[in-house]
C-alpha cells in the first residue's frame, strides 16, 4: 500500500521534536479527522536553520512531516515557500489516493510555521 | 520472523480436518446435488449432512438452515427478504448503531424502497439496552435486527431479553451471530429468535459459505432468483465444498467449544490486563466481562491506529483498528463513535482477536513490544502537552 520511502520516514523518521526558541510555528489539521502536524523553524540569516516535527496521524501523516522537515532544512526561505503537498508526496514516490488529501498536510504545516514567522518578524 | 495472527474476527484459517473433508467434494465427488444419478446422491447426503451439523450446533432444525454465500448474504435476506415478503403487517423495522455494514447497508436499502428504520443507540459500554428497544417499537414494527456479538467492541447483546419483547409485540426478531457463532453456546429455542445469520469463515470453515437460520412458520422470500435449491429459499447450485465444510467446522466447534471458552477468556484477560496496566492513557472498548472469548479492545490517547498497525506489522503482528485511515473512509468507526467516544480517542482503537491456535508466548510477545510502540508514536504526537 506505501511506497518504501513512506515506509522508511515512517519507520524512521527525521527531526522530530520540539524546538527552544523556535521562531516561527505551524499546527494544521484537527483530531477529529484523524491528523495533525505541528512544526517550529528557527530561522537564520534568511534560511531554516533548524526545524522539527511532531504528528498525530497515520503513516502517510507521520512520513509526509518527516519528508518536508528534511526538504527545507538548510534552505531559504524563498525555497522552502515553495513546497507544496504534492512535492512532498512526490518525494515519497506518491501516497495512495484515499492519504493524498487527508493526510497530506505536512507543506500546509510548514508554510503556516513560515507565515508565523514573518508575522513576527514584521 | 516470527508470525503473530491476532485478527480472528476478522478471518480464520480453515482447519486441517475440516480441509480434509472438503477435498473430495472438488475433484471426486464433484457432481450437483440436484441430479438424479446415484452418485449425485452421495453430494445430496453431504449437504444433508451439514445442514444437521449447523442444525446441531444451534439447536435449531434441519429443515430451518439455509445455506448462504456468507453471512453479508444471510443478514441482506434476513432483512430485505424479510421486510418485502411482510410489508403488508407494516413497513417500519428497528437495528441498533452498532451493527455491521451488511446489517445497516440492508436497512438503508429497504428506506430507499419505502421502508422507515430507527437506529437504537448503545449505552457506553455497547450494549442495547432492552427499555431503548422497547420505546423504538411501533404499531407498524415488522422486524428488529440487533448483533449477537459485536466485531470491534466484543460486546455480546442481551438477545434473550430483546427478543422476548420483540415476541410480546409480535414483531419477528433477527440476530446477527457471525461473530459469536463457534465462540460462545448459541441455542436458537432458549434465545427465542425467528433468524440468525452465521458465517464459516469466522469459526476455522471456508470462506463463501455461511447460513440463515429461518425459524419454522417464519415467512420469507427469496433474495436470490432462478432454481429450487434451498426449499426454494436460495437459488444457485449449492456450494457443495464450502457446505461441507462450514458443516464439519460447527462439528468441530461443537466439540471443542466449552475449553475453548474458558482458555480464550483467560488469555484475552491476560492481554488486556497487560495492556491497561503497562501503558498509561488506555481504556478498554466494550462491556469488560460479557464478551467475545479473547477478543480484546482498546483505545491509546495520542495516538493513530494506523501506526500502530504498521508498526506492529512489522513485527509480524497482525491486528486491526477502528481508526479512519483503516475504515477506508475519513470517520472513524461507528461502533466507537456509538458507545460515546469522541473521535480523536476512537482513533487510537486496536484491535487484537485470539484464536485456538493463540498462544500464551503470542500474548506475551505482544505485551513485550506493544509498550515501546505506543511511547514512540507518542513521543511523536503533538496531543502529548
Amino acid at each position: 500500500m506505501y511506497s518504501e520511502k513512506v515506509m522508511e520516514h515512517f519507520m524512521h523518521p527525521r527531526n522530530v521534536g520540539q524546538l527552544e526558541n523556535a521562531s516561527g510555528v505551524g499546527e494544521v489539521g484537527n483530531p477529529t479527522c484523524g491528523d495533525i502536524m505541528h512544526i517550529e523553524i528557527i530561522v537564520a540569516d534568511n534560511k531554516i536553520e533548524d526545524i522539527k516535527f511532531k504528528t498525530f496521524g497515520c503513516a502517510a501523516a507521520i512520513a509526509t512531516s518527516s519528508m518536508v522537515t528534511e526538504m527545507v532544512k538548510g534552505k531559504s526561505l524563498e525555497e522552502a515557500q515553495k513546497i507544496t503537498n504534492r512535492a512532498v508526496a512526490e518525494a515519497l514516490d506518491g501516497l495512495p489516493p484515499i492519504k493524498m488529501h487527508c493526510s497530506n498536510l505536512a507543506a500546509d504545516a510548514l508554510q503556516s510555521a513560515i507565515k508565523d514567522y514573518l508575522g513576527k518578524s514584521s | 520472523m516470527k508470525l503473530v495472527y491476532m485478527d480472528h474476527s476478522a478471518t480464520t484459517p480453515v482447519d486441517q480436518e475440516v480441509f480434509n473433508t472438503i477435498k473430495p467434494y472438488y475433484t471426486d465427488v464433484f457432481y450437483n446435488p440436484s441430479s438424479a444419478y446415484s452418485p449425485a446422491q452421495k453430494v445430496r447426503k453431504a449437504v444433508e449432512k451439514a445442514r444437521e451439523q449447523v442444525a446441531l450446533l444451534i439447536n435449531a432444525l434441519p429443515e430451518e438452515i439455509i445455506f448462504t454465500s456468507g453471512g453479508t448474504e444471510a443478514d441482506n435476506q434476513a432483512i430485505i427478504s424479510y421486510a418485502i415478503t411482510n410489508m403488508e403487517k407494516g413497513r417500519h423495522i428497528i437495528t441498533s448503531a452498532i451493527e455491521h455494514h451488511a446489517v445497516l447497508d440492508s436497512c438503508k436499502y429497504l428506506i430507499n424502497n419505502g421502508f422507515e428504520c430507527t437506529v437504537i443507540p448503545v449505552n457506553s459500554l455497547g450494549v442495547v439496552e432492552p427499555e431503548t428497544l422497547e420505546k423504538a417499537i411501533r404499531p407498524d414494527t415488522i422486524l428488529i435486527s440487533i448483533m449477537h456479538g459485536n466485531n470491534e467492541i466484543g460486546s455480546i447483546q442481551p438477545i434473550k431479553e430483546l427478543a422476548e419483547i420483540a415476541r410480546e409485540n409480535q414483531i419477528a426478531f433477527h440476530t446477527d451471530a457471525v461473530q459469536t457463532m463457534g465462540k460462545i453456546p448459541l441455542d436458537v429455542k432458549a434465545l427465542g429468535i425467528n433468524m440468525l445469520s452465521g458465517s464459516s469463515h469466522k469459526f476455522y470453515g471456508p470462506k463463501g459459505t455461511g447460513f440463515l437460520y429461518l425459524k419454522k412458520g417464519t415467512r420469507i422470500g427469496r433474495l436470490l432468483h432462478g432454481g429450487s435449491q434451498e426449499r426454494k429459499h436460495r437459488a444457485g447450485t449449492e456450494n457443495v465444498p464450502g457446505i461441507v465444510g462450514l458443516g464439519k467446522a460447527c462439528e468441530l466447534a461443537g466439540e471443542r467449544l466449552p475449553e475453548q471458552v474458558e482458555r480464550l477468556t483467560k488469555l484475552g484477560k491476560r492481554l488486556t490486563d497487560g495492556i491497561l496496566t503497562t501503558i498509561p492513557n488506555t481504556r478498554l472498548t466494550g462491556h469488560p466481562v460479557d464478551r467475545i472469548p479473547g477478543s480484546v479492545s482498546v483505545c491509546f490517547e495520542f495516538v493513530e491506529g494506523e501506526s500502530i498497525l504498521l508498526m506492529l506489522d512489522q513485527l509480524g503482528i497482525m491486528a486491526s483498528s477502528g481508526s479512519a485511515c483503516t475504515s477506508g473512509s475519513l470517520d472513524p468507526s461507528h461502533v466507537l463513535l456509538a458507545i460515546g467516544l469522541p473521535a480523536e480517542i476512537a482513533h487510537g482503537s486496536l484491535r487484537l482477536t485470539l484464536g485456538k491456535d493463540s498462544t500464551v508466548e503470542d500474548v506475551d510477545y505482544v505485551l513485550q513490544v506493544l509498550p515501546p510502540i505506543i511511547e514512540r508514536l507518542r513521543q511523536m504526537s503533538p496531543l502529548v502537552r
